[in-house]
């Protein structure tokens, strides 16, 4: 039996969608519901994507602040985006299909994700802000070195991949969608059968050992299905540094809950919400375009400072 | 006698190795660039020295100016914060600037750039009073919770800014004074950095004051130090050479952060002594970013800005997880 | 002498200090004692102007010192906290001449240098001149501070617990280094000890501070008896004599 407030909450996201579709709809219909239709899963994917990123993450690090955003996974996957069209020049990363090159660039994410940060988690497991700080820092010398590389490229040919690399939730590649959708199932159904598992993982590294758990492989299996999760909302939307924080901080005071059975759905669904009702007020309320990000930064900054100015981040 | 001698020596030589390796540099850089630039064409064309009045003179310059006060300003305010983590692109600072930019360039784009300058100097100022004073509701015994405030603290600042620019269609301009790059200076383009050097002097005619308030507000109260004034003309500071630069060149972030923690582990933290070098270093590394980021991808350019990006926050790194634990 | 008259001091809303009026005396060591929490430090704060109070007043040989200015009160009272962490990496020799900082703002005299290295030596700081001060032990850093006070050269001396991190030796050598400004310079010197027996061996005046108030105070052969101390601290405290010199049993 469900939980009832995840079931308000999804048909609060069912209602959203639907709003979505049929809002203000004329002229040639079956054109514009298509569009809207392709934007709606991107944004729902993307939702979903970082709603059970920062869940998994927060359990991984023990750690109710922290993010992958904040942590550099976002900077990171830009990075490895744009060394990839470096690598392959700017032609030939234009040739793979949306689909291979979404493939390989979240194969090498889950690499130097694993790789960077199992080393981060275990240097700093001790020292929380340190561990933050450290990651932020990352997360800008990430952005340095995309520029870097952005300014090594030839200057036609980077103005050409410009427009593959930063897609936005108005130019959404179908492709990269059908992937996402598949990851997307492929990580539910696998977290499905572990929930409980992280429920005992979520006590710490110590104590999970102490109950049996091979901790550190499941720290490895995380590690990949989070920067799978990365991959896949970063390369539909671009980096959003909050949202995960928002989301994971709104989905535990609303279940009251340790449990991943429950926290996890309900932070996927709420970052959905977020993004679709969000997308509705900005671009048909307020007619303002691509501001979401940039409101969902400010406020997340802000209830960010508020956790930390009444002492719940230690 | 000996023993004096070895502490005179002691003292003098990081100024040396300061010195000497800031005129290599310069000398080298005046010689770096699109334009082809000799000896020998100096004695002979015309041209050449045009170029080198105009162009490469400035951007030398410049790039030591930037240098030295955003290092000095970084100094300050660490003594100041009594935090080694913190630096004007961490604290608000830089985002308060372009927001105060921003609102000049919105509802008065026809002020003299000295004006202009003004405006986002108060804006800074404000911002970092911001963050003084939400540092103080932070519990001491946790040093590295500072840092961490200011960049989400100038993340808000900077969202708001972006939001603004963006709805004013000026998001081409966030981008300038966020890059720091030394590409477009020229003869009369650059001058207003010489206030932040005059400020960067003025900080070293106050450098003792500056030692003592680092020592914390009881020691220096104990010695008599008008604690409040110097936090004023320290903040002030800061707050001028951050819009200074961003104004001239864009902001440069790190150099305030890795320089003055790079000297205060060899020198300590005695203004009188250390600041010179703080400054010497941060004129050298941005001068080197700037040398680097023009031959790298010859003839194109790389920011100085993105340069140094790479290398601070390498710097950086290495300091947060080399650093003993009770630091 | 330091007169300190209906003085209240209370944080948010909570008193810490409530009317207290004591006299401490000019050319004596005065002991600040107490149980925990009594406002020892408070007292101390409040009297070297590092907090502002509430109400009451506080002189020093006439003179207001709530409206003397930083720089002046910086030549008539040197104070060293029990909260030394600092975060500035500074040499132990420029730290104790930041000491004579009051009088020469950054240019010092030879004169200026004879202080600074006669206290260098006077806590036996000489072989750690050149060391950074986070570099060195708590004990070592709590001297630098307090030779950095005594190279401050004033008439009075405000030390909170400074032989909390000093081993026997250096906590002597301290006590006999104010037992000789008093003595021989004619300085005055308040100081919070914990350790009874180096009260009642060094000092000569005592003032008790219990929950905020005044316990007791006077002349220190007169006011500190077994009946008076053992009351404050709430634990049996015997006087004895050992090889000549008072000596007080409370450990057992």
């Amino acid at each position: 039996m469900p939980d009832k407030r995840l079931i308000w909450i999804a048909g609060a996201l069912l209602a959203a969608m639907a709003l979505f579709l049929i809002w203000g709809l004329q002229g040639k219909v079956w054109f514009i519901l298509e569009l809207r239709a392709t934007k709606l899963a991107a944004l729902v994917c993307v939702g979903l994507a970082i709603g059970t990123a920062t869940v998994l993450f927060q359990t991984l690090s023990n750690n109710r602040i922290l993010t992958p955003s904040i942590m550099g996974f976002d900077a990171l996957f830009i990075l490895l985006q744009t060394g990839l069209v470096f690598a392959l020049g700017g032609f030939g990363y234009a040739q793979l299909s949306p689909l291979r090159s979404f493939a390989l660039e979240t194969i090498v994410m889950m690499g130097a994700a694993v790789f960077l940060f199992a080393a981060i988690l275990h240097r700093t497991r001790q020292d929380v802000q340190l561990m933050i700080l450290v990651g932020v820092v990352m997360g800008l010398m990430f952005r340095s070195i995309t520029a870097f590389v952005q300014r090594l490229m030839d200057p036609s040919e980077f103005t050409m991949v410009q427009g593959a690399m930063f897609a936005r939730f108005g130019a959404v590649d179908s492709g990269a969608l059908v992937a996402s959708v598949v990851l997307l199932a492929g990580i539910g159904l696998w977290l499905w059968r572990h929930h409980a598992i992280l429920d005992v993982m979520a006590l710490g590294r110590a104590q999970a050992r102490g109950l049996g758990l091979a901790y550190d492989r499941l720290q490895f299996q995380m590690l990949c299905a989070i920067a799978a999760l990365v991959s896949v909302s970063t390369a539909l939307v671009g980096p959003l540094t909050f949202l995960g924080l928002l989301v994971a901080s709104l989905a535990h005071s609303l279940m009251q809950s340790h449990r991943h059975q429950l926290l996890l759905p309900a932070a996927a669904l709420i970052a959905a919400l977020i993004l679709v009702t969000g997308q509705i007020v900005f671009e048909r309320i307020l007619q303002l375009q691509s501001t979401l990000a940039v409101v969902i930064e400010f406020s997340g900054g802000l209830l960010f400072l508020i956790l930390l100015a009444r002492g719940r981040i230690r | 006698m000996a023993d004096g001698r070895v502490r005179h020596w002691r003292a003098a030589h990081p100024y040396i190795a300061t010195g000497v390796g800031l005129i290599l540099l310069a000398g080298l850089s005046l010689f770096i660039g699109v334009g082809q630039l000799s000896f020998a064409a100096l004695r002979d064309d015309p041209q050449a020295l045009q170029l080198l009045i105009i162009s490469r003179m400035p951007r030398t310059l410049a790039a030591l100016l930037t240098g030295a006060s955003m290092a000095v300003a970084g100094l300050i305010l660490q003594l100041l914060v009594r935090n080694r983590f913190v630096e004007p692109a961490t604290t608000g600072t830089s985002e308060a600037a372009m927001l105060g930019l921003l609102a000049v360039t919105i509802w008065a784009p026809s002020w003299p750039i000295l004006g202009k300058m003004g405006i986002a100097a108060g804006a800074a100022l404000m911002g970092t009073v911001g963050f003084l004073a939400l540092t103080r509701r932070l519990p001491p015994e946790q040093p590295l919770l500072i840092p961490l405030v200011g960049l989400i603290y100038g993340g808000i600042l900077g969202a708001a800014a972006t939001f603004i620019a963006f709805q004013a269609d000026l998001i081409q301009y966030l981008a300038i004074w966020m890059n720091g790059e030394f590409s477009g200076v020229l003869a009369g383009r650059y001058e207003l950095l010489w206030l932040a050097g005059g400020l960067t002097l003025l900080a070293y005619l106050a450098a003792d004051q500056f030692t003592v308030a680092g020592l914390g507000r009881a020691t220096s109260l104990t010695l008599g130090l008008r604690y409040g004034q110097v936090l004023a003309l320290g903040v002030v500071t800061v707050a001028l050479v951050s819009a200074l630069v961003i104004v001239t060149v864009g902001m440069l972030p790190f150099i305030g952060l890795v320089v003055p923690n790079i000297v205060s582990r060899i020198m300590g933290d005695n203004l009188r002594e250390s600041l010179p070098v703080v400054a010497g270093l941060g004129a050298g590394l941005v001068l080197l970013s700037d040398m680097i980021g023009r031959i790298v991808r010859y003839p194109y350019e790389v920011p100085a800005g993105t340069i140094f990006g790479i290398f601070g926050a390498v710097l950086f790194l290495r300091m947060l997880l080399g650093r003993r634990s009770h630091a | 002498m330091i007169k300190v008259s209906e003085l209240t001091y209370s944080i948010a809303g909570t008193p810490i200090l409530h009317d207290i009026n004591v006299t401490l005396p000019a050319g004596r060591i005065t002991a600040l004692i107490g149980p925990n929490g009594a406002g020892k430090s408070t007292l101390l704060h409040l009297i070297s102007q590092q907090i502002p109070f509430d109400r009451g007043r506080i002189t020093m040989g006439g003179l207001d010192l709530a409206k003397t200015t930083a720089p002046a009160r910086a030549l008539k009272m040197a104070v060293v906290g029990q909260q030394l962490g600092v975060a500035s990496r500074i040499r132990i020799r420029d730290l104790v001449g930041f000491g004579r900082w009051p009088y020469n703002h950054g240019r010092p005299t030879p004169k200026d240098q004879e202080k600074i290295s006669e206290a260098l030596s006077h806590f036996d700081l000489i072989g750690l001149q050149d060391r950074f001060l986070d570099e060195v032990s708590g004990g070592q850093r709590q001297r630098a501070f307090i030779a950095m006070a005594s190279a401050q050269d004033t008439d009075w001396l405000l030390l909170d617990e400074p032989l909390n991190n000093l081993d026997l030796h250096h906590a002597r050598c301290l006590m006999t280094q104010l037992r000789e400004k008093v003595d021989r310079e004619g300085k005055s010197v308040v100081i919070v000890l914990h350790d009874l027996n180096y009260a009642i061996s060094w000092a000569d005046h005592v003032v008790a501070l219990d929950k905020g108030s005044i316990a007791f105070e006077g002349p220190l052969t007169e006011v500190a008896t077994t009946d008076s101390l053992s009351a404050l601290y709430r634990t049996p405290v015997v006087f004895g004599d050992l090889a000549g010199k008072p000596f007080v049993q409370y450990h057992r």
